[in-house]
């Protein structure tokens, strides 16, 4: 299957179509406000139109793709021309999505990712946009299948886990979602306002105006709920968009995330090339007992999405589905790693934590009482910030209780963090080098940061404040004979 | 800045002594960096080795054997000049062209006080602290001023091998060499070594890395 392919045909009419959406609001404008029929603003309309039309023919007489024995290749681009080729070999997982437009044409756009090593990899994946839905599949057995490497398995298809509709009371628990709302509103408003419509004088401005007769605790108030009622609203919203119809499954050696109500998406991670996995707790889920894994493999993108293998859920579930996605990678072991219990760090690892809280906080402090002697009107700023003071002390309490670390016979486990908490565990193995740092600071305490560097995820995986006979130990262990040059390196190959 | 002299001295020294021990005493190795038949401690690892050896905040590895080439001072020298006069620069010509407020004076001397000092000190400190060793198992680097980095590298993950002569580093005939692994979180860089020791040290890797068998990921 050596020919060059091209993208489906019916890109020809999506793909202007949905620069057309985009361009709606610029089109309406043209064509709605203004006075009088002025014919200038329909010919420009035409004109964009024909222009967008024609971009789409031309992307899609130039875009040719094709799959050879070792490479996949993709060539694109009239003026600039790109060519695009990754080694089969090195490809780690294939996403297929798909807009709602794209579903009704019943395409699909597939995204390889490949490992790469440096620059390639900055490049995020090679993008088919798009293929026939019925081809996407096929792309994607024929992508991930390294041929004879593996023997042929009957075709299983083993169910891991699936959506189960409680869970969208994490949803407002999220961060990501309130960002999504941000986004929303923003938009509803740019659109009004492109539109000529003024939502401020049509509804902010009566509203605001009721609002300043009533008392100011009332006014904050009602505000605040009414932006938490559209917070949990959104929220909900975006997870069951995001999440529909969600499952997580094994099928040949790899993982399935599939998910979506609207745009449908569909993650494919080539077992052999999962690193670990982390589970993450951000504060506002971990308040609700709610976590989420994700998976580490190489040539994940790094959005904050990118690699997860469930919704946020029951901090058990995020636990069973973590254990469950490692079970094939060391059959015979009992594979739990990110419940294993953790090894806590030294007392000088609290004192840290606590002055990298305390220190800034009281500093502001001072900063505030000085205000307030030079402008006595600011009076009452210090008393405000002193109350941040014991926050500070509670949020540095946390992160410290968070650190851990501990060695199971296959992966490295650590834990970090209070706002963003993650148990990462990363297989042993799939540590490609170390890094150890020691600030100042550090040295003081006697402390230093050992970083276990990966090919997965984010690259490299910090165990914070440990003490340095600890973190030597933890090489050594991890990874025998690389300090101590007596091992023997065809041993570990 | 000004508290420069005392780091050197103080919690720093710890390292610093280890190195001119007599277990670092590899400086004479220098002149032959990539010999890989030179007899040299067999283990990274102190303790065992020397139990008086008892370094109670740095790590206990023994700093890796070699140093970088003596230029490297003369290049951290002027790239800290080449900053300060950045720095020093456009206030100058405010406070000459326009005639800045009289507290920019005060600045620009701090500046200059501050450049001078750093580049008084500051460079024979991180020739001191910075060294590199290749073993048979790992590429191990010790870099860093401030914050301290150790980096460790095993030759079977390494995948590219670059040799870099900046423009400075050409002037002063010196070259870097990175390492990098599949990890997206920064390669191993060796610093300011001599041009051509760089180029050997790189083939050697390159030669070394070329024979093992796997994609390193």
């Amino acid at each position: 299957m050596t020919d060059w392919r091209r993208l489906d045909p019916r890109m020809l009419v999506v793909a202007p179509a949905r620069a057309l959406v985009r361009l709606v609001p610029v089109l309406l404008v043209l064509l709605v406000t203004g006075r009088g029929d002025d014919p200038v603003r329909l010919w420009i309309s035409a004109g964009i139109t024909v222009l967008v039309v024609l971009a789409g023919i031309v992307r899609w007489r130039t875009t040719k793709y094709r799959i050879t024995p070792e490479r996949v290749e993709l060539h694109s681009g009239w003026i600039r021309r790109q060519r695009r080729s990754v080694p089969r070999d090195r490809i780690r997982t294939v996403d297929l999505t798909a807009t709602p437009l794209h579903r009704l044409f019943r395409l699909d756009v597939v995204v390889v990712h490949a490992a790469g090593t440096g620059v390639e990899h900055r490049h995020g994946g090679l993008e088919l946009d798009a293929v026939a839905a019925t081809e996407g599949e096929g792309l994607r057995a024929e992508l991930l299948d390294r041929g004879a490497a593996r023997p042929a398995e009957p075709s299983d298809e083993v169910e891991l886990a699936r959506l189960d509709w409680t869970w969208v009371r994490f949803a407002p628990l999220t961060f990501s979602a309130l960002a999504g709302i941000g986004a929303v509103a923003a938009a509803a408003f740019n659109l009004a306002g492109e539109l000529g419509l003024s939502p401020r004088r049509m509804a902010v401005d009566a509203v605001a105006a009721r609002l300043s007769n009533a008392p100011l605790w009332l006014a904050i108030g009602i505000v605040g709920l009414a932006l938490l009622a559209l917070a949990v609203v959104g929220s909900v919203v975006i997870f069951v968009e995001r999440w529909w119809g969600y499952r997580l499954l094994r099928e040949n050696g790899r993982l399935h995330v599939r998910r979506g109500l609207l745009t449908t998406r569909s993650l494919t991670v080539a077992e052999d090339r999962l690193r670990g996995v982390g589970v993450h707790e951000p504060l506002l889920l971990r308040a609700g007992r709610g976590a989420q894994t994700r998976a580490l493999s190489t040539g994940l993108g790094r959005n904050a999405q990118s690699g997860a293998l469930q919704p946020p859920a029951p901090r058990a579930e995020a636990h069973r589905v973590a254990a469950a996605a490692l079970a094939r990678l060391h059959p015979g072991e009992a594979p739990d790693p990110t419940r294993a219990t953790l090894h806590r760090h030294p007392r000088a690892a609290l004192r840290r934590r606590l002055s990298r809280a305390l220190v800034p906080v009281a500093v502001l402090v001072v900063a505030t009482v000085v205000v307030g002697r030079v402008w006595p009107a600011w009076d009452w700023l210090w008393p405000t910030a002193l109350v941040l003071l014991p926050l500070a002390a509670l949020l540095a309490w946390d992160r410290y209780r968070a650190l851990g670390h501990t060695l199971t016979p296959t992966y490295l486990v650590s834990r970090l963090g209070g706002f963003s908490r993650r148990t990462v565990a990363v297989q042993r193995t799939g540590i490609v080098g170390w890094r150890v740092r020691q600030s100042v600071f550090q040295r003081r305490a006697g402390l230093v940061t050992l970083e276990a560097v990966t090919a997965a995820g984010d690259g490299g995986y910090p165990i914070l404040d440990v003490d340095p006979v600890t973190a030597v130990d933890l090489v050594e262990q991890t990874t025998p004979g690389l300090l101590s040059a007596a091992g023997s390196r065809t041993a570990r190959a | 800045m000004g508290s420069a002299p005392e780091l050197a001295e103080s919690p720093m020294g710890s390292a610093t002594q280890l190195a001119e021990s007599p277990m670092g005493s590899a400086p004479e190795l220098a002149e032959s960096p990539v010999g890989t038949g030179v007899a040299r401690p067999p283990s990274l690892l102190l303790g065992q080795h020397d139990p008086m050896q008892t370094v109670p905040t740095a790590l206990p590895l023994r700093p890796p054997a070699h140093r970088v080439d003596p230029r490297a001072r003369t290049w951290w020298l002027l790239r800290g000049l080449g900053v300060a006069a950045g720095i020093a620069l456009p206030q100058l010509v405010v406070a000459l062209v326009l005639g800045g407020p009289g507290w920019l004076w005060g600045t620009l001397g701090a500046t200059v006080v501050v450049g001078l000092v750093y580049a008084a000190v500051v460079p024979g400190v991180l020739f001191r602290i910075h060294r590199w060793e290749v073993t048979d198992e790992a590429v191990y680097t010790l870099s860093g001023w401030l914050v301290r980095e150790w980096r460790i590298a095993p030759i079977s993950r390494v995948q590219t091998v670059d040799t870099e002569h900046g423009p400075l580093q050409q002037l002063l005939g010196l070259a870097s060499v990175t390492v990098t692994t599949a990890s997206a979180r920064g390669p191993v860089v060796i610093r300011a070594l001599a041009a051509g020791d760089a180029a050997e040290l790189a083939r050697q890797l390159t030669e070394t890395t070329q024979a093992m068998p796997g994609d390193a990921t």
